[in-house]
């Protein structure tokens, strides 16, 4: 336990040394406020609740969360701090975690510097508080098997550029499991179960039943089971390719 | 005392490292010597439990690398080729993280970072990025972190690579003050760095131990192991010289004439009949100096002879 969060603090901390963590903050902000606005139309809408402002979550972060989890592990073995890190004496799980946790606490971070989005529609209106707190929840729980994902493409590999790729296409997949596209493509030969089950898959279906306050086991399951298993793949992928 | 027993390591069909024994006891600095992609790193690799052998054993204070990592880990400490190190962090920040996982706290923690901070000189670079930093004290930085748990067995590649001669003086007195506590091997292309620092050397050559032995030993293997160096009034006395009993071979330097190196037989005594021959001719003679051996000669000859001479 005491591993896993001197991990986390020095990789947070590394976050914050550099400017990645303040441009990544801004534009993060800066588009959360142009979706809510502009394109989901929260002013029209008339509404009082944060609708528009979750809608484009699973977008939002197909583009930024990649390119925060692109140099979790490539830029280490890129640096040769691999070698260093593996040879101290850690469990590997425990690194692994403990990068994956600084991660998601920046992610939250994000979200709850989005705050003033809250206060506004609190003071414009009367919004069901319930609801907004679970969509941030089910946002979060999103926002972590993206990172899970980027975590374990990043361990693949020593190019940040090709660990960013590799994430957003794998994330895309995860968010048009259940896109007609998609699902047009095997319905015509695959059996029935094999179609519900990629439709299943999708970030869409659990987390938009979350953000419309439907905060059900079943959603959050899928969620922590899709971050446990992506992050014992990292594990798996850096023990088996430390040489290279 | 870490023990290595037949170890093997390939990647793909290249052999890194080809059944590889040692025994290295508390007291002992090793130096393993070896070209570059001769198995030097990947040996290290191993028995800091990065790399798994493919068939093989390292035990290190009887602690099995394979069933019991983290306690070979916690005993170990270890500057890996290159010394990285996350370049974001200040030199204070990244000894500390090291320091923490290393399970010290508290007061006992600030000790060790003052004392390992005070013995590598880096006051003056403790709040600066490591990215900053000079080759010099980014290895500095490197070594620090290695010795912060002042570990039994320390195992450091290539510690002086890239360091001016000021700096890898100073490694060097550091690596002769450590071996004190603990034992350490390290490795080096540097032949002169065996004579400084090492009670014991290895060649490795493709993957495999060539030679074992002290620095002497090892000179000793050299052809020129005995030879006499003399310096002549002038040139022209080499026939002389040359039916000496002994001498195998006379080399003369085309620069300096009556410069000569007289080059023993095998188990030859060649400096009593150069002195002998001197005082019964009556030569006047401005040098004259026995060689130890040349490990570099010896380095070569063991590995060209494993690669081939085309090599």
């Amino acid at each position: 336990m005491r591993l896993i969060w001197i991990i986390c603090r020095r990789e947070l901390s590394s976050y914050f040394a550099t400017p990645l963590a303040y441009v990544f903050l801004v534009i993060f902000l800066l588009l959360c406020g142009i979706s809510t606005f502009y394109l989901g139309g929260w002013y029209e809408r008339n509404q009082a609740d944060l609708q528009p402002f979750f809608d484009y979550h699973p977008l939002l972060y197909l583009v930024l969360i990649p390119a925060v989890s692109m140099r979790l592990w490539a830029e280490e073995r890129k640096t040769g701090t691999l070698e260093l890190l593996l040879t101290l004496p850690v469990p590997l799980p425990a690194a692994v975690l403990g990068k994956f946790l600084a991660a998601w606490s920046f992610i939250a971070l994000a979200l709850i510097l989005t705050c003033p989005l809250w206060i506004t529609v609190n003071w414009l209106g009367d919004p069901d508080n319930g609801v907004i707190l679970a969509a941030y929840l089910g946002s979060l729980l999103m926002a972590g098997s993206y990172l899970a994902i980027g975590e374990c493409l990043s361990a693949a590999t020593r190019n940040q550029v090709i660990a960013f790729i590799l994430t957003v296409v794998v994330c895309l997949l995860f968010i048009a499991a259940g896109s007609p596209i998609v699902l047009d493509l095997f319905q015509r030969w695959a059996p029935a179960w094999l179609v519900d089950g990629i439709a299943s898959l999708s970030f869409l279906t659990h987390f938009q039943d979350i953000s419309r306050g439907v905060l059900n086991l079943r959603d959050v399951l899928f969620f922590l089971i899709l971050i446990c298993g992506w992050l014992w793949a990292a594990s798996v992928v850096i023990e088996n390719k430390k040489a290279g | 005392m870490i023990e290595v027993e037949h170890l093997h390591k390939r990647f793909g069909d290249f052999v890194a490292v080809e059944d590889i024994s040692l025994t290295i006891r508390p007291g002992e600095v090793l130096g393993i010597l070896g070209p570059n992609g001769a198995g030097k790193t990947t040996t290290m690799r191993m028995i800091t439990g990065y790399l798994h052998p493919d068939r093989g054993r390292v035990e290190v204070f009887g602690h099995d690398v394979t069933n019991a990592p983290l306690q070979v880990k916690s005993l170990l400490g270890y500057l890996p080729e290159g010394a990285p190190a996350y370049g974001e962090m200040n030199v204070r920040a990244f000894l500390d993280f090291v320091a923490s996982v290393r399970g010290l706290r508290g007061r006992k923690k600030r000790e060790r970072l003052d004392g390992v901070i005070g013995k590598l000189e880096l006051e003056p670079v403790l709040q600066r990025p490591i990215d900053t930093l000079s080759k010099g004290f980014k290895r500095r930085v490197g070594l620090a972190q290695a010795i912060v748990h002042q570990p039994p067995a320390l195992i450091l590649d290539e510690p002086t690579d890239g360091l001016d001669p000021n700096q890898k003086h100073q490694v060097r007195q550091l690596i002769l003050e450590l071996a004190q506590n603990s034992l350490i091997i390290i490795s080096t292309h540097l032949l002169e760095e065996v004579h400084a620092v090492c009670s014991r050397a290895i060649i490795i050559a493709q993957g495999r131990i060539v030679a074992d032995g002290t620095p002497a030993a090892l000179e000793r293997r050299s052809r020129y192991h005995g030879a006499v160096r003399i310096q002549l009034p002038a040139a022209g006395l080499e026939a002389e010289l040359a039916i000496l009993p002994g001498i195998a071979d006379i080399e003369s330097d085309p620069m300096l004439p009556g410069r000569l190196l007289l080059i023993p037989k095998a188990g030859y005594d060649l400096f009593p009949a150069v002195r002998d021959w001197i005082s019964q001719n009556g030569i006047e003679v401005l040098e004259l100096s026995v060689e130890r051996g040349r490990l570099d000669e010896v380095f070569r000859q063991l590995t060209l002879e494993e690669t081939g001479p085309c090599a």
